[in-house]
């Protein structure tokens, strides 16, 4: 390591001023940044610091907590792959299952390549313009994207989509930190009105022709590719998953959302490590829990309006979002008050829109984006509180 | 042949001191009237006949009209002119008054019209007041232009309802952006547009 550290500092001197690659300085800050500071660890003594991490350091530990995600999600594309197209008639072999992961694998490099080399180049572009180090935001927003949109999304509305939130959404308000709307959802948000074709219906959910050219297949008849609250939401008839296999997660979603456990681990890990709220988190599930319960005994008789509490809180992006995305500490309410009331607008606007608005079956990223835009109101009424209530001792 | 205050105050809306980039004035309408280049395009020579009309009429009468009453008349001047565009249409573009609806309406509102009258018309004389309304007029019809042409070849692949963009681009997987048909992308891409507008003309660095 000590070598490989000289190593990598002696090349650094290629990218200061007037050395051979001062066009790329920017490229090589963020990976020395990324791999080797801050360079002090937390001091023994003194209490007005605890810890040296940095928001890389915070960033890092948010990827790893999405990795169960990614890799469930990519084995439930291949497996929903083979669902769909009869091939699991017989039952599942370890074949199909290494097929299944195979194939969920092909199917999402491209959706993370595009990500990371359209977001992180405009990043790039913008860092070198303004002269700044190239800051670490896209990481987790990149990582985020593809797990948060139906698999069949085609590579190119997403490239557009990721330009679009990271010039509009995020360095028109002065680049990372200083976003007022998460960026993954303003990608999500833009795909969404967009190209609504390619983010709702039966069959944005599972692919069905091949990826790169490998086990291309048509469906078997009597598939419908509809997620659970599509088809309550519109009132398809079907038999609704039960508890369990929602819980497990191997149904059609957008990528990253399906499954409860692998949500719950990383949930386990940001709340070990401190780096989401767990205060957002409980109130989201809480308000979104009590308001489905609410319809359930005095709602409309519609079938979403019966959906019962619990299933509506492990079903759709909820869980995943109030996890990962609602968490976001820049977009979120910062002061301890307000992200209660956050959380509850949330988990209230969420059941609200999927219950009464019949457009709409996932309310998820709309109750999300709405909180953010609230946040800084929240937060700026929770210190006026605060102040008059010093004022007054 | 013009005086330079003449050719300045024709001039100047068009650029450094457009009523939509400069002044941000006229934005709601801009939103509104944008979705398709034709009616973009009427709307915008409606306001520039209108806002020249409306200029030359008050700076006729500037001197007897009392301070106190003064919008009332400039309010009946320009509800005058915008009825007399309003029938011209409903007479012979039908199909783009229905489509432009309330909107050449609500130019009696619109807040380029007032400040033109307010701010130029009322002290200056009747050529340069001409001239005034003209440039304001061409420099707001100009944003509208741009902007529906972006909104209308995005959106839907046409111009002036003609498919520009080929058959061939759907069937390879093309999509209209849905978003371009919404007021929200109006708003950025105005914003797209001022942005654009300010990086050109800001010579004075920051």
């Amino acid at each position: 390591m000590e070598k490989f550290y000289k190593f990598w500092k002696k090349f650094g001197e290629n990218f200061q001023e007037g050395g051979k690659f001062e066009k790329l300085s920017s490229f090589y800050d963020a990976f020395d940044t990324f791999l080797f500071t801050p360079t002090t660890t937390a001091k023994k003594v003194g209490a007005q610091i605890h810890d040296g991490s940095d928001s890389k350091r915070t960033m890092i530990i948010v990827v790893l907590a999405l990795i169960p995600c990614l890799l469930f999600g990519m084995f439930n594309v291949g497996y929903q792959h083979l669902l769909a197209t009869g091939q699991l008639a017989c039952g599942m072999t370890c074949a199909l299952w290494w097929k299944a992961l195979g194939f969920g694998v092909l199917a999402i490099i491209p959706f993370y390549l595009v990500s990371y080399i359209v977001g992180l180049g405009i990043e790039f572009i913008v860092a070198q313009i303004k002269h700044e180090e190239v800051a670490e935001g896209y990481l987790v927003t990149g990582f985020i994207l593809p797990l948060i949109l139906p698999i069949n999304t085609p590579l190119w509305q997403v490239a557009i989509a990721t330009a679009f939130a990271v010039i509009f959404a995020k360095e028109v308000f002065g680049g990372t930190g200083y976003n007022i709307f998460n960026v993954a959802l303003i990608a999500r948000a833009f795909l969404f009105f967009a190209y609504p074709a390619s983010m709702t219906g039966d069959s944005v959910f599972v692919r069905l022709g091949s990826t790169w050219g490998w086990d291309g297949a048509t469906a078997i008849d009597g598939w419908s590719g509809a997620t659970t609250l599509t088809q309550l939401g519109t009132g398809m008839a079907a038999e609704n998953a039960s508890f369990w296999e929602t819980f497990n997660g191997l149904m059609p979603g957008c990528v990253g959302e399906t499954c409860v456990w692998a949500i719950l681990i990383g949930a386990v890990l940001l709340l070990m490590t401190g780096v989401a709220s767990w205060k957002v988190m409980l109130s989201i599930l809480a308000t979104a829990g009590v308001t489905a319960a609410l319809f359930n005994a005095f709602g409309p008789d519609t079938a979403i309006a019966n959906y019962p509490w619990y299933m509506h809180l492990i079903s759709g992006g909820l869980l995943f979002g109030a996890v990962f995305m609602a968490t976001d500490p820049v977009t979120g309410a910062r002061t301890e008050c307000g992200k209660w009331i956050y959380g509850a607008l949330i988990g209230f606007m969420v059941i609200l829109v999927r219950v009464l608005n019949p457009g709409f079956p996932e309310g998820m990223m709309l109750a999300i984006l709405l909180g953010n835009a609230f946040a800084p109101l929240i937060d700026w009424c929770v210190v006026r509180r605060n102040v008059k209530h010093r004022m007054n001792r | 042949m013009l005086s330079k205050q003449t050719k300045e105050a024709f001039l100047g809306p068009l650029n450094a001191n457009n009523p939509v980039l400069v002044q941000i004035l006229g934005i709601c309408s801009a939103l509104a009237v944008t979705v398709q280049l034709k009616p973009a395009l009427v709307m915008g020579i409606s306001v520039t006949i209108i806002v020249a009309l409306a200029n030359v009429v008050i700076a006729l009468i500037r001197k007897s009209i009392p301070m106190r009453i003064r919008i009332i008349v400039q309010l009946v001047v320009v509800a005058a002119l915008v009825t007399i565009v309003s029938e011209i249409l409903k007479a012979f573009a039908y199909d783009v008054a229905m489509q432009l609806s309330v909107y050449i309406g609500l130019i009696i509102t619109n807040c380029i019209l007032m400040g033109r009258l307010e701010a130029f018309a009322m002290t200056n004389n009747v050529k340069d007041s001409l001239m005034d309304g003209l440039g304001n007029g061409f420099g707001y019809a100009m944003i509208l232009v741009i902007v529906a042409f972006l909104r209308e070849l995005l959106g839907s692949g046409k111009l002036l309802g003609f498919q520009v963009i080929p058959q061939w681009c759907y069937d390879h997987g093309y999509t209209n952006c849905g978003m371009m048909l919404m007021p929200a992308m109006a708003l950025i891409l105005v914003g797209c547009v001022i942005w654009a507008h300010r990086s050109l003309n800001d010579k004075e660095g920051k």
